[in-house]
């Protein structure tokens, strides 16, 4: 674990840039996330990516990819139209949780 | 990450349940990555693919030594029905998808799925005998033309 300055905050992340604590996040944070990964946020975006976390905060694990193409209101084609490089992932890293370790 | 996989062509040849999940894991797994990924099904892997069967497909207990049971325990009948039953349960705790569900999931995640021409020969099939999302029937030399740049895995 290393500490990362994202939007002027110091914050705690891993190798791959996820957060390792997700009460240092805020939206600022998300957004210059997904600006380095080439994402402008829309609405869409903050709807897959707040629930990713909530479920996270919720339930101490992200969902698959399969509940967020269920329940988060976001369906498995958008999700991959939102986020190409791997909408899971990306997901939990904009919306500040660790990276999610299912297959699925 | 220099050698990062960009991209990976699976191919899908048998129909048995454990037969399958293993490529549709992977298939999807690449797709979560990121990763270009197109699935071949050839012989009873087009199983998979056609929605007459693909809600039907069961774990081999008969001639199937990961399973630890006696051959003949595992030629009663019914006992296909319930290991498959039990792993299928196991399955939806993990939210692993039922076969037909994970296929519509694979297609709608930008994987390609196609079909073997020799086997769908073979079997006397048609491309409407498979589900809608299915991309095309090729034959190998297509497949490896479009493989061509990225891995190929063999389940």
């Amino acid at each position: 674990m290393s500490t990362a300055a994202i939007a002027g905050v110091d914050v705690d992340v891993d190798a791959e840039g996820f957060l390792q604590k997700p009460e240092q996040w805020t939206e600022a944070i998300g957004l210059e996330i997904a600006a380095a990964h080439g994402i402008t946020m829309t609405d869409r975006h903050w709807l897959v990516s707040k629930f990713m976390r909530q479920r996270y905060l919720d339930t101490g694990t992200a969902p698959t990819i399969r509940t967020l193409g269920k329940e988060s209101g976001v369906e498995i084609k958008e999700l991959y139209q939102l986020f190409p490089k791997g909408p899971a992932k990306l997901a939990a890293k904009i919306g500040g949780i660790p990276k999610p370790k299912g297959c699925i | 990450m220099a050698d990062a996989i960009e991209k990976v062509s699976i191919i899908i040849s048998k129909g048995s349940f454990e037969g399958v999940y293993p490529g549709l894991i992977l298939a999807n797994g690449a797709r979560m990555e990121g990763i270009e990924c197109n699935v071949f099904f050839t012989f009873f892997g087009m199983d998979v693919i056609n929605p007459k069967k693909n809600p039907y497909l069961k774990v081999a207990t008969v001639g199937n030594p990961g399973l630890h049971l006696p051959t003949l325990v595992g030629a009663l009948p019914g006992m296909s029905a319930m290991v498959t039953h039990q792993m299928a349960k196991k399955m939806e705790e993990l939210d692993l998808p039922p076969i037909p569900e994970f296929v519509q999931l694979l297609a709608d995640s930008g994987a390609n799925l196609y079909a073997c021409k020799a086997s769908v020969d073979m079997f006397e099939l048609k491309k409407e005998d498979f589900i809608g999302d299915l991309k095309d029937i090729i034959t190998v030399g297509e497949f490896y033309a479009m493989a061509a740049g990225g891995q190929i895995i063999f389940t």
